[in-house]
């Protein structure tokens, strides 16, 4: 069989992190590190400024958590979120307004909310980033179950190196409730974010290498105490062995290759570089 | 503007939708300008609606190895896949290529809520789902995707893309970059949508429900009909000119930047996504001689698509909706849209706006109501979903 030729070297900026333990990028960069503790009592759920402040206390929980790694990371990155198309990968969606509207349609259907039903698209938190920000550009959500934060970096990667444009990639995902709680494990709030260059620039914080490789991939194990309590929190905790990784590039080794499941045949080859002056 | 992008090669199709299994009974409705709506009769208490229900689905049995993939849009991606010889096409190119280097992608919006909303009315004296129901892949987005995955044999890279009504346009330029970036060899794209509470009393509390079959840009529309769908498509590289002649020549991907559930006023997010799919195509508006319009008949959308189509293409362009032959199938409208373009192209054939009977005001003379025949070099497509989200693509036939 054909070996998958390697695509261009990509550069990462911007990168954003959110979870109620470690809320923001810096408190997770150190807790990754060794050189911080985890937030307790741990945060609220953050309250993204993009919106407007009735819009911020209506929305989803999935909206409010991946609205603030969006914006981190493009404040990060110092692009203007007009200009950058962007890949939001989620799982789940929004559990809490699946529970709510199979909760409605099996006890009175017609008393279901239009609000609730039009936040209950897969692509809400990306659409309410795109006018909250008034980016115009292509705009995708996308999941692919277990193996959805590997399946959406390889989205916003493949479309960076094919339209050599910067690329912003969110994924979140949030608690199952209800009775959803019988067939869908996620635990809690976690949210990531970065955006892909096709170029290095002063904002760069490391490249990457990438390939599609066969074989099932592993899940890194975590090296941080506090990367460990995240682990199974939900299928976004896939993304912990690459911001780990980033928080400890610094340190100076090259990190080993992390091969991210997207299917149990195939897998996500990344190579993290520090990149130095 | 994106530069031009090398034409892909179409090399199977198919479409299963209210008018029927497979190419053939679609092509002879559209022909013949027969609609597939009927009035509701899907669930215990249906709202007095019309919808494009596919016959059938309740009668399917997966097979024994599958059978815990059950749900009613599976059933309907597995009697969808089976038409116009799909499954021997990828077949082929599995052998060709290895399983590994082909992609699937798929577009979906409701993927098998359908089957969740079912099981939350048989939960157990602990408000959990029943034993038969604790089937996780299934009560997932991406269950659609695995479930074709399996049964078409592919490990190449999947994911589902879930924007709402442009999900399964957008699928085909997610596939085009991966196969120009060498990840793949050639790609499944498509997309399945199915009836269900959610879509049927969702968009019935944002009152876009017509309560008569829909009428796109009727000047007294009323609003969409929902309908359910499946469709796929294969994509490769150009290989032969003369066994497979169908291209895909651009795609464009843009945002509203404006509200989760009316279209911009301008248009200017779709015309965005217009003028991108005819740059990677390197085509002018005047090139295309067929658009199938997004045409939903909701009072918005048909007025800001209908303006834009007026203001950017000549008189002679033929354009139309055919939401009125298999109402609105949200999630599989791209890809079922997608195969009525190709077969415009294949067979000459340029569908009329079913269900309407005059053109509102501010329309320009593009849409057309009765079907016409004549050649078909190029043909546009527009989807535009919640969100502001929005994809127009363009096929065309191979310059030999």
């Amino acid at each position: 069989m054909k070996h998958a030729p390697t695509p261009p070297t990509l550069y990462i900026e911007g990168p954003a992190f959110w979870t109620p333990t470690l809320p923001g990028w810096d408190a997770a960069r150190a807790a990754f590190r060794g050189e911080g503790t985890l937030t307790d009592p741990p945060a609220k759920r953050p309250s993204p400024q993009v919106l407007a402040p009735a819009e911020r206390r209506r929305a989803p929980d999935t909206v409010a958590l991946a609205l603030e790694v969006a914006a981190a990371s493009m404040a990060g990155s110092g692009r203007n979120a007009a200009d950058v198309p962007c890949v939001f990968v989620s799982a789940h969606g929004d559990l809490s307004i699946n529970d709510y509207m199979c909760s409605t349609l099996a006890t009175d259907p017609t008393v279901l909310s239009p609000t609730r039903f039009h936040n209950s698209v897969h692509n809400a938190a990306v659409g309410y980033w795109t006018i909250g920000t008034g980016c115009m550009a292509a705009s995708n959500s996308v999941s692919a179950y277990e193996n959805s934060f590997a399946a959406g970096l390889l989205e916003a990667a493949v479309q960076c190196a094919a339209d050599h444009s910067p690329v912003l990639l969110v994924g979140y995902d949030t608690p199952t409730v209800g009775a959803l709680t019988s067939v869908t494990d996620s635990q809690g709030l976690l949210a990531v974010a970065l955006v892909i260059a096709p170029e290095r620039t002063e904002r760069t914080v490391a490249s990457f290498d990438w390939s599609t490789e066969s074989g099932n991939g592993s899940v890194p194990a975590p090296l941080s105490d506090a990367a460990k309590t995240l682990a199974h929190i939900n299928p976004m905790a896939h993304a912990l062995g690459l911001f780990e990784s980033l928080a400890r590039l610094a340190d100076g080794d090259l990190p080993a290759p992390l091969d991210l499941p997207l299917s149990s045949t195939l897998a996500l080859r990344l190579q993290l570089r520090q990149v130095r002056d | 503007m994106p530069p031009r992008i090398s034409p892909l090669q179409i090399s199977a199709f198919t479409a299963t939708s209210a008018v029927g299994v497979g190419k053939e009974p679609l092509a002879e409705a559209l022909a013949q300008s027969r609609s597939g709506l009927r009035a509701n009769d899907f669930g215990d208490a249906p709202l007095p609606t019309w919808i494009g229900r596919v016959d059938g689905i309740e009668d399917i049995r997966l097979p024994e190895d599958l059978a815990s993939w059950d749900c009613r849009n599976n059933r309907l991606a597995w009697l969808g896949l089976h038409a116009d010889g799909f499954p021997e096409a990828v077949a082929a190119a599995r052998a060709k290529y290895g399983p590994s280097r082909i992609a699937l992608i798929l577009g979906t919006s409701t993927s098998s809520i359908g089957e969740t909303e079912l099981a939350y009315t048989q939960l157990d004296a602990d408000g959990l789902f029943p034993v038969n129901q604790r089937r996780p892949a299934v009560h997932t987005p991406h269950s659609l995707a695995m479930f074709v995955q399996q049964v078409l044999g592919l490990t190449g890279p999947s994911e589902t893309i879930s924007t709402a009504c442009s999900s399964s346009a957008k699928v085909f330029a997610s596939a085009e970059r991966l196969i120009r970036l060498g990840l793949a060899d050639a790609a499944v794209v498509g997309g399945v949508d199915t009836l269900c509470g959610s879509v049927l009393f969702g968009f019935n509390s944002l009152e876009l429900v017509s309560s008569e079959p829909c009428r796109p840009f009727d000047a007294s529309r009323k609003g969409i009909s929902l309908g359910e769908a499946a469709g796929f498509a294969l994509l490769e590289r150009v290989q032969d000119d003369a066994a497979s002649p169908l291209r895909l020549l651009g795609y464009g991907e843009a945002s509203d930047a404006h509200h989760m559930s009316t279209p911009h006023p301008e248009g200017l997010g779709a015309e965005r996504a217009l003028d991108e799919a005819l740059a990677r195509a390197g085509l002018a508006p005047d090139a295309i001689d067929y658009i199938n319009m997004h045409g939903t008949a909701s009072q918005k959308n048909d007025e800001v698509e209908g303006a834009l189509v007026a203001r950017r293409f000549p008189a002679t362009t033929h354009a139309s909706s055919t939401k009125g032959f298999m109402g609105h199938t949200l999630g599989a409208a791209g890809i079922v849209e997608s195969v009525i373009s190709l077969l415009a192209i294949e067979r000459g054939l340029m569908p009329g706006t079913v269900n309407t009977n005059e053109l509102d005001t501010g329309f320009g003379p593009q849409i057309k109501l009765q079907p016409a025949h004549g050649e078909v070099r190029y043909a546009l497509t527009n989807s535009f979903g919640f969100g502001g989200n929005n994809c127009s693509l363009v096929f065309g036939k191979a310059t030999a």
